[in-house]
């Protein structure tokens, strides 16, 4: 908390100036560092550990046992929030993909669902919950409004595709993407963490029959 | 009951019997029509007369709006009597483009508090005697007012 607030008399928000403009500030810096989209996230080796281990089959164990109970953290925005709760409820069942606990907390989750309009003065908040989720880390960008801004393009307040802030992993295209598009981007991320090699080195353990996927290295 | 609206020609009489001088006749160029017209200094004696006049009685506020005609702002306030079941519009304009203001109506509405952050966030008109004019939805430090027409 870089800001004290005075305790002199006199309502509150009035004392407020000093740390309104400090807010202000950091979004605006954010806005004008934020110009091109990030590319898309690949896992980090480091150098020394690349030629000294190898790792077969538990790749796909690690992989399998991430992309069976990839936790969400709940991140609703907008309209598609409405899409992504419902993806939750027992008629779509999001559990069938041990995906059940959306959970309040970054550090006990895998997944940030970006869920609904992505505006510049919310973004410093999309990117502390971001950063504060423990590795390894996915995010689905769900709806046209955080995959490229939707209707919003080109808006003062509106961000360019949530991808401007943080790397994204899936786009589930929509308006709202219907909970059955939210599953289906939810599936083809499992069949993108099941190509994922934990090291560089180790085979490719794809076990992907479902088309031409980004090949994450 | 059905809901009756006062026109400006209503309310005219009683109103600048009250506040002298504030409202604007058809001979200054504007047109009257439903809505009553004031001078924007007034806006605040003219609104507490409808608010504690006992046969108005206009103790809810709908909306305020502004409106940019380019070489003016419009500010629109709607009002209602929930207790006698009629409503009035009172408008009152703004010429020029920088340093606008109004008096505020935060003392008598409270649902005037956030539509009047709002213009001065998007419109930029400040609310003379609001107690927080701070903007509402873009962040401190933020260049212009984007709903004006000038934007851009």
């Amino acid at each position: 908390m870089p800001f004290e607030i005075s305790k002199e008399d006199g309502p509150l928000q009035s004392r407020t100036w000093e740390l309104d403009r400090h807010e202000g500030s950091l979004v605006q810096e954010l806005k004008d560092a934020s110009v091109e989209p990030l590319v898309e996230p690949m896992i980090e080796v480091p150098d020394d550990l690349k030629d000294n281990m190898m790792i077969t089959s538990v790749d796909a164990l690690v992989n399998w046992s991430r992309k069976s109970a990839l936790w969400p953290v709940s991140f609703g925005l907008a309209c598609c929030a409405f899409e992504m709760i419902a993806s939750a409820m027992g008629r779509f069942d999001i559990a069938r993909f041990g995906m059940e606990a959306f959970r309040a907390s970054p550090r006990q989750a895998d997944l940030m669902i970006v869920a609904g309009t992505v505006t510049w003065k919310m973004s410093p908040a999309i990117k502390r919950i971001y950063d504060q989720m423990a590795e390894p880390k996915w995010v689905i960008s769900m709806g046209v409004c955080a995959t490229s801004g939707g209707p919003y393009y080109g808006s003062y307040s509106v961000v360019p595709g949530v991808d401007h802030i943080i790397p994204v992993d899936v786009y589930v295209p929509g308006c709202p993407p219907r909970p059955d598009a939210l599953l289906y981007g939810i599936m083809e991320l499992h069949e993108k963490i099941k190509k994922y090699r934990n090291l560089p080195n180790g085979p490719d353990l794809s076990m992907s029959g479902r088309g031409s996927k980004p090949e994450p290295s | 009951m059905a809901v009756q609206h006062l026109s400006g020609q209503e309310l005219s009489e009683r109103v600048s019997a009250a506040a002298p001088d504030s409202v604007v006749t058809e001979s200054a160029g504007v047109p009257v029509g439903d809505a009553l017209w004031v001078h924007a200094p007034k806006v605040a004696e003219v609104a507490s007369f409808l608010k504690s006049d006992d046969r108005l009685d206009f103790n809810f506020l709908n909306s305020i709006s502004a409106v940019d005609y380019i070489d003016h702002f419009d500010v629109v306030y709607h009002l209602t009597s929930l207790s006698k079941q009629h409503t009035a519009i009172v408008k009152t304009r703004l010429n020029g483009r920088e340093e606008l203001s109004l008096p505020s109506v935060y003392h008598l509405w409270r649902g005037a508090d956030f539509q009047e952050r709002e213009i001065w966030d998007l419109m930029g008109i400040r609310f003379e005697g609001h107690p927080n004019m701070k903007r509402i939805m873009l962040w401190e430090g933020f260049d212009g007012h984007p709903l004006r027409k000038d934007y851009l």
